[in-house]
């Protein structure tokens, strides 16, 4: 059986809500920024499955989702530059030492 | 009329003197700028002789009239139809006389402040102001505009402000000159209402226009503005009267001449400069520039001009006679002379022979600005030479100072109105008019003149003979430097040279009211009386103050009065002092401050205040936690989803 359109959909919003599920829950920076890119996980294959089912003779969706990641790569690279800072001040990359940073 | 464009370089120079020394004086001509200066000054003077020669001689008069020129007009802005603030530039007789009068009485003062402020600190910023200064006069002079006479109205405030408190690390000096801006510019106040008054009966704001409208009997704008009154008195009449306060503001009028004598903290120079050609004269040249509408729309007003010229003559001389400070005595002599300029404008009527007062008072601004200026570099060079300015500190200088000793003997002898120096015939002139017209201004002028000869010649023996040696002498320093050297002098011996030969120039010929030429009359019987008097005075001065002696303190005590009221100086600085802080303090300003205080600035503390109340309250929101504003996040997104789903579809 071929997979259609809501199959695909399905996946995608169930990886979007483990991403969310993910950041919301975890207090360990680096598995946060891992929920982060669950989420743009699931957009990207939006974009892509409507690309392909709705409009088969274009490439926009595709294009779209190399912009998306391609900046989620250079997200990654600075929220990891954060996180290392933050862990050399605080000894721990635990979201919740980060609280200080407050007003 | 020949391109004369070339007459906007006369007001340019010296501000391009200001622009230049103001910006890059202090660092790269420290010790040239005043010859930079001088320099420019000396072609806008040669300009100003060249528009002179050219104006009286070759182009001015079409059909026996000199005309009114106005070669460069730019509109700068227009308001309505007819409505504009222009820059232009006016040449008509008294324009044309004023810009030799300023421009060459200011070289003067330029080169003498060579030598007079030499080695001073702030030698460069001196003459930036100097020039600033020159430049609003002369701006002031050729405004064909009367919102352009009001723009350079202000700036000669201002210049006067800033050379007047040029010692600013002096309290006195700094006190000085905010009470000179303070009291003019609350003159000009009424100033800028009778602008907007008479432009708005008149329609226009350019000086030909107005004067046109202004006079001709059948034209709308002259009934409409003598129909609509206010308190019984015609809108016409109370807009030159509050142009007239403006004027009598900057001319030192009485009861607004409160500013002149403390002026006198400025230098020596600049004191010569606002009494002879700039800034106290701009009152006259007003009222005279506004002369047609004065006296053929508004003889009321003309005649108010009249009486308190001579109020301020007659005070100013009484005073005058009783001060010892020597800056004092010329200051309290300029308000006298310059209330003999206002009440010559007072008592003339246009055209004709009936005009003469107006030749009279152009003439007069012309031969005082030559003497007074004199009088104020030679009282310079004295106290220059002696580091005093009190009279008791003077004495016997004659022998030490003998250029200054002729050069002031002479400006005094013009002062006073003895024959033949410039002061007799303006003064002639003067008194013959005030005689045609108004015999209680006439008499009033008469015992004026006669004290202007006695307080002259009371400083003039004071200073240089008396006692033989000054007791605070200090002859170790001072004998070095002398009279001031070569810059110093010049001036003196050219100004000398004005004073004796100014009067033979026939002025009637080149100003008149109605431009037409006026033959100078000369009535030998009429002029005894004044003479004499004259004479008198320098006589009782000389017998009181030649040879030391203790006739001066008899005199005083005998009318002691009258005496220790004009010694303070009638006490109009106490009513001024006592009118501001016990009466406007109280009763406007006190009740203003608390409403201000408590009601405007309460306002906006409560503003202010209940912003940080509400932020303190709300600033918890902000926790620190990232998941908790995910969540905040992700309800508000999923609410607003829900919202675009089904509510606003």
């Amino acid at each position: 059986m071929q997979p259609g359109l809501y199959h695909i959909l399905f996946i995608s919003t169930v990886l979007f809500f483990i991403g969310v599920f993910g950041f919301f829950t975890r207090r360990n920076l680096v598995t946060m920024l891992m929920s982060i890119e669950l989420i743009l996980n699931s957009v990207n294959l939006n974009f892509i499955t409507f690309n392909k089912y709705v409009w088969p003779n274009k490439l926009d969706g595709l294009f779209f989702t190399i912009f998306v990641i391609a900046i989620a790569a250079a997200e990654a690279a600075v929220a990891i530059a954060i996180i290392i800072n933050l862990y050399r001040t605080h000894q721990s990359i635990d979201v919740e030492n980060a609280e200080e940073m407050k007003f | 009329m020949p391109n004369v464009t070339y007459i906007a370089l006369i007001p340019l120079l010296p501000l391009a003197a200001f622009l230049i020394l103001g910006i890059f004086g202090r660092k790269y001509f420290k010790n040239t700028s005043g010859i930079i200066a001088t320099a420019l000054l000396l072609i806008s003077t040669l300009l100003a002789v060249y528009t002179a020669y050219g104006y009286f001689f070759e182009y001015g008069k079409v059909d026996g009239i000199y005309q009114k020129l106005i070669p460069l007009k730019y509109t700068w802005l227009q308001f309505s139809e007819g409505v504009s603030i222009d820059m232009g530039i006016i040449i008509d007789p008294i324009s044309v006389m004023m810009l030799v009068v300023v421009t060459f009485i200011s070289l003067m003062v330029h080169i003498y402040s060579l030598g007079y402020m030499k080695g001073d600190d702030r030698f460069p910023t001196y003459y930036a102001f100097l020039g600033l200064f020159t430049f609003s006069m002369l701006g002031l002079i050729i405004s064909s505009n009367i919102f352009q006479i009001y723009i350079f109205w202000e700036l000669v405030g201002v210049s006067s402000f800033l050379l007047i408190g040029y010692y600013y690390d002096k309290p006195s000096a700094v006190a000085a000159c905010k009470k000179a801006f303070i009291v003019t510019r609350f003159a000009d106040v009424g100033f800028l209402i009778g602008i907007l008054i008479l432009s708005f009966y008149s329609n226009t704001l350019d000086f030909n226009k107005l004067i046109e409208r202004l006079t001709t009997p059948e034209s709308n704008e002259l009934k409409n503005a003598v129909a609509a009154s206010f308190l019984g008195i015609s809108a016409l009449t109370w807009g030159l009267v509050l142009v007239f306060i403006g004027g009598a503001g900057k001319s030192a009028m009485f009861p607004l001449h409160i500013w002149l004598p403390d002026a006198m903290e400025g230098p020596t120079p600049v004191s010569a400069l606002i009494h002879a050609a700039t800034m106290v004269v701009a009152g006259v040249f007003l009222v005279a520039r506004l002369f047609p509408v004065f006296s053929i729309s508004s003889p009321n007003a003309l005649s108010l001009v009249g009486y308190v010229g001579a109020i301020s003559a007659l005070i100013a001389a009484v005073i005058a006679c009783t001060q010892t400070d020597i800056k004092r005595v010329l200051a309290y002599s300029t308000m006298s002379q310059i209330g003999y300029m206002m009440f010559a404008l007072g008592v003339s009527k246009y055209g004709g022979e009936d005009g003469l007062g107006y030749t009279a008072s152009m003439f007069h601004l012309f031969t005082h600005a030559i003497f007074k200026a004199l009088l104020f570099l030679g009282a310079g060079a004295v106290i220059h030479y002696i580091h005093s300015n009190e009279m008791k500190d003077m004495g016997g200088l004659r022998k030490y100072l003998p250029i200054t000793h002729i050069t002031f003997l002479i400006a005094c002898l013009a002062i006073s109105g003895v024959p033949p120096f410039a002061g007799f015939f303006s003064k002639e002139e003067i008194l013959l008019a005030a005689y045609q017209n108004n015999k209680t201004i006439y008499w009033v002028a008469l015992i004026t003149s006669g004290l202007t000869s006695f307080y002259m010649f009371r400083l003039y023996f004071s200073i240089f003979w008396g006692r033989t040696r000054p007791s605070s002498f200090k002859r170790d320093c001072d004998e070095v430097k002398g009279e001031g050297g070569f810059v110093m002098m010049l001036p003196l011996v050219l100004l000398a040279f004005g004073a004796a030969t100014a009067g033979f120039i026939p002025f009637g010929h080149f100003i008149s009211s109605d431009r037409i030429t006026l033959e100078n009359k000369f009535h030998l019987m009429f002029s005894i009386s004044p003479v004499a008097l004259g004479l008198t005075g320098i006589i009782i001065a000389m017998w009181m103050y030649k040879k030391e002696n203790n006739k001066p303190e008899k005199f005083a005590a005998m009318s002691s009065g009258l005496y220790k009221a004009a010694y303070h100086k009638f006490y109009i600085d106490e009513i001024y002092i006592f009118i501001t802080q016990k009466i406007i303090f109280n009763l406007i300003a006190r009740p203003t401050a608390w409403f201000d205080k408590n009601i405007v600035d309460g306002m906006i503390n409560a503003t202010g205040e209940g912003t940080k109340e509400i932020s303190e309250k709300i600033k918890t929101f902000q926790s620190g936690k990232i998941q908790q504003y995910a969540i905040c996040f992700l309800v508000g997104l999923i609410s607003l989803a829900l919202l675009f789903i089904y509510v606003w579809k």
